[in-house]
């Protein structure tokens, strides 16, 4: 894409900061090589994009611009704690805004795979070491002393010797007019201040008082609202509707026939435009519409994992192998075979999908609960014939995500609504609307097999994987390529120390799209790839983590299971509870959860409590790190006993809450969430404290009973 | 259309709506009061709760001519300035993941601690199991509902 400038005056119309004296960014020049700390004014002659990020007034208003959006998740938060740690400044000082989308200008914003510290964070600490370092200059400077003899604190440059003080407020102009030391030192762990720290979330007090913004919250003057009837089949089109009844619902202006891009395919649907929501809500109960369904299959939930029940048989597309696992499974002293199932699921955010645009002939904006700003930035462009740098994308906060908010479709739609009508307008989704539109996470079937030596090491593995491929869902893929995710969640050691394994998938063509549901494939691969370890583990007689452990011989991997045995107790664990475990690794994280279950006096059983321990290496904020496992395994434990969408004649069947259940407050197992220390590189947050939770769940479960679950969800009541 | 007169947070509103159209959408786009969040419109997930008299209720079902001449107190309602301890408690446990549920859970909570000043386990299951978290917050409103008793009797004993 082509790259332009944003010029000083572009920027303060995107950011609102006129009063700006210092002004910084960085620049990635090409991949590999180190990111340049630039200013603002730099940028623009030299014809340069940066990803701005810090801003200072001569008044000593600070202001950090947060590239990432804030799901939940934690990153309004992590994003300003890590430059304000290299900056000097509390983070009681600055103030806290989303950037706009840009892919020119704040490098991948999408916020997914848990990237956001793991990707960023060098650059980030460097931005803000950069602008201490030339505030300290400024003042030494402006002092005459040495810029080594000044030091700075709580946004302000001291000299040491004589106590002298300056505010960042007003050294920043002069600081404006030096040049960005090239090499500038960052902090050891030890002198952290801010990062590592468990700081309360800059966010909270706005979510507590309901002055938080999402994306359903923001008005635009003159906006309409849209609400769509969409084809309830996925490939699905209008052949004629009725709009008679629809148009004499008081409000109503507008209704017309919408497209948007579902990948390859084009969803279809009606849209009733009205001067209020609920008159374009009631508009769309009143149209009578007639589908064209034909010219593709209607699939229901059995034929679906039928196709990949059966499809097993085929060798599959691999993507890793090593030795020979054919050979060596036919002569290992032990075999043992078993098939696992998980299921199609919704994302199910709290804020249903909802998108403000207003199209204005050369130029659009956006505002909306978006996880992917610069992705939408391009895709509007490139479809509705714009510069990119005349699309803005605007992000609110978002109630939830999970991957569904990362996808294009919605935006994309109210733009042509926008487009058609010539005004700002917002597309609300009913929560039915969110439920059965998809992408959804794609059902998965996993036949494992796997050899054992006489002295109960694994020899030989092999998973198959029978599932959709998202990637084969782009208009143009390559449809025989394998799944590069099928060892997605399974820890990295194993292919060291396991001779013959072979991991292949067969991909299912189907047209429900699916998409990327939190912890992507590690959230059905850990389910078999753990619950098999656990049989295997079993069959050879092995304690389940000493098994693991034996397969798992570096040193993080053993110093985290034995944290785990440590904090749960594991080894004096008792004859009338059930324990089980998992061990997983996605994002450059792992994770190791143990679950205990048992039987209660009226037979019933009970999840008592589950412990977690989350190595993600390097980390800024130990209680985010701490609620992000939590809020994983509570998502799991819905998403192991509570809920699937099935399909039924080509439609979704479960459109609400009262078909798509929900984990509630009654249903949590206490939970304890221990973080490793230790200097590795950070690895993600959000996502990787998921998959393990089932597996360790039905591996409990099968201690306790003695039966052993191999299909997601399950009834927790039917033991 | 129909003439209604609400009073939200100890204001009162003369508004016109459709007599079906539900409180939700009356608070949120004709009075502006976004933190009434909308989550299913069915009942099932308590984001929309507000207090109608005094009581919980799902705003999202019931028709504004239900609502007429009624006393409503929304999330904006509690405290402007996050002084009602229930806000304190969910700051001083960082309950809000994206926050989105979370003025429904906090009305719940409020009004559990209103009739009942030492909650036990079961109490907050039973006042709190119509609301949905999707980021998973339920151990931190549960820790964060016996904070708030806390400071509630702190502040009691006080005075």
């Amino acid at each position: 894409m082509k790259t332009t400038t944003v010029t000083r005056r572009e920027f303060i119309r995107l950011t609102g900061l006129g009063s700006a004296a210092l002004a910084l960014g960085y620049y990635l020049p090409a991949a590999g090589r180190p990111a340049h700390i630039l200013k603002v004014e730099a940028a623009e002659n030299l014809g340069i994009e940066l990803n701005a990020f810090i801003f200072i007034e001569s008044s000593g208003k600070i202001t950090i611009m947060n590239h990432r959006s804030e799901m939940g998740q934690g990153a309004f938060q992590v994003v300003p704690q890590m430059i304000a740690e290299e900056l000097e400044v509390s983070l009681d000082e600055i103030n806290i805004i989303f950037a706009p989308g840009s892919q020119t200008k704040y490098g991948s914003q999408v916020t997914g795979g848990s990237s956001t510290v793991r990707g960023a964070w060098r650059h980030l600490m460097r931005m803000g070491a950069t602008a201490r370092e030339m505030l300290i200059e400024a003042a030494a400077r402006k002092w005459k002393v040495n810029a080594d003899e000044c030091y700075a604190e709580n946004a302000t440059v001291i000299h040491r010797a004589t106590g002298r003080k300056a505010t960042y407020g007003e050294l920043a102009t002069d600081a404006a007019k030096l040049e960005p030391p090239k090499n500038v030192k960052l902090k050891n762990r030890s002198e952290y201040k801010i990062v590592g720290k468990p700081l309360p979330r800059q966010d909270t007090p706005l979510k507590v008082n309901g002055t938080a913004v999402f994306g359903l919250d923001k008005k635009l003057p003159g906006m309409l609202y849209a609400a769509v009837e969409r084809n309830p089949r996925f490939l699905g089109k209008v052949k004629s509707y009725d709009d008679s009844a629809a148009r004499t619902v008081p409000g109503v202006k507008h209704v017309f026939k919408v497209q948007m891009d579902v990948f390859s395919h084009k969803r279809e649907g009606v849209a009733v435009v009205a001067d209020t929501l609920w008159a374009a809500l009631e508009g769309k109960k009143a149209l009578r519409i007639e589908w064209d369904d034909n010219g593709f299959e209607h699939y229901g939930t059995d034929q679906l994992f039928s196709l990949m029940h059966n499809s097993l048989g085929q060798p599959g597309l691999t993507q890793k192998a090593a030795g020979n696992f054919d050979a060596y499974f036919s002569k290992a002293s032990r075999k043992l075979e078993a098939v696992y199932e998980t299921p199609y699921q919704a994302h199910a955010c709290l804020e249903p999908l909802n998108c403000i645009a207003h199209f204005k002939g050369n130029s659009c904006e956006i505002w909306g609960p978006i996880q992917a700003p610069d992705w939408i930035q391009s895709d509007i462009a490139m479809k509705f014939g714009l510069k990119p740098e005349n699309v803005t994308v605007n992000m609110t906060f978002l109630g939830g995500g999970f991957g569904r908010k990362a996808f294009t479709d919605y935006t994309y739609e109210a733009v042509a609504i926008s487009k058609e009508i010539n005004a700002p307008v917002q597309v609300v989704w009913t929560r039915e609307d969110d439920l059965t539109q998809g992408p959804f996470r794609p059902g998965a079937v996993y036949e494992c097999k796997a050899g054992l030596t006489q002295q109960g090491r694994i020899s030989a593995f092999q998973v198959k994987m029978a599932a959709q491929n998202l990637n084969h869902q782009w208009p143009g893929a390559d449809t025989e390529s394998y799944n590069d995710s099928t060892t997605e969640g399974l820890p990295e050691p194993y292919l060291n120390t396991i001779p013959h394994y072979r991991f292949a998938d067969i991909p299912l063509a189907s047209p429900i799209p699916v998409m990327w549901w939190r912890s992507v494939y590690s959230s059905t691969n850990a389910f078999a790839f753990e619950s098999f370890i656990d049989e295997l583990a079993r069959a050879a007689g092995k304690d389940p983590l000493e098994f693991r452990k034996q397969h798992l011989p570096d040193e993080r991997h053993r110093l985290l299971i034995d944290r785990l045995m440590e904090v749960s107790n594991w080894k004096q664990r008792g004859q009338n509870s059930g324990y089980g475990a998992a061990v997983t690794e996605c994002f450059q994280s792992i994770v190791g959860e143990v679950v205990k279950v048992s039987r209660k006096a009226d037979g019933k059983i009970k999840i008592d409590k589950v412990w977690a321990v989350m190595d993600c290496g390097w980390y800024v904020n130990p209680d985010i790190i701490r609620a992000q496992v939590e809020g994983s395994i509570v998502m799991a434990l819905g998403a192991a006993l509570k809920h699937a969408t099935l399909f039924n004649e080509g439609k979704a069947v479960q459109r609400n809450y009262d078909t798509y259940k929900m984990p509630r407050i009654n249903e949590i197992p206490d939970i304890e969430v221990h973080i490793m220390e230790n200097d590795e590189r950070p690895g993600g947050v959000g996502e990787p404290g998921l998959p393990p939770l089932a597996p360790a769940l039905t591996n409990a479960l099968y201690d306790l009973t003695g039966k052993r679950i191999r299909k997601l969800p399950f009834n927790l009541e039917e033991f | 259309m129909a003439q209604y007169s609400l009073t939200v947070n100890n204001k009162t509103y003369q508004i016109e709506a459709d007599a079906r159209m539900p409180l939700l959408w009356v608070i949120r786009e004709i009075i502006g009061l976004t933190g009434t969040k909308y989550g299913c419109g069915i009942a099932q997930c308590g984001a929309c709760t507000v207090h109608l008299n005094g009581n919980p209720v799902r705003s999202c079902s019931i028709p504004v001519s239900a609502a007429n001449n009624q006393k409503i107190i929304t999330i904006e309602g509690l405290s402007a300035d996050n002084s009602h301890p229930v806000q304190q408690a969910w700051i001083m446990e960082q309950v809000p993941q994206c926050g989105y549920c979370q003025s429904g859970q906090i009305l719940a909570a409020a009004h559990l601690l209103s009739r009942n000043p030492n909650p036990t386990d079961a109490d907050i299951d039973r006042a709190m199991m119509g609301h949905i978290c999707r980021c998973g917050t339920y151990p931190r409103i549960r820790k964060a509902i016996k904070t708030a008793a806390r400071l509630m009797q702190q502040k009691a004993s006080v005075k």
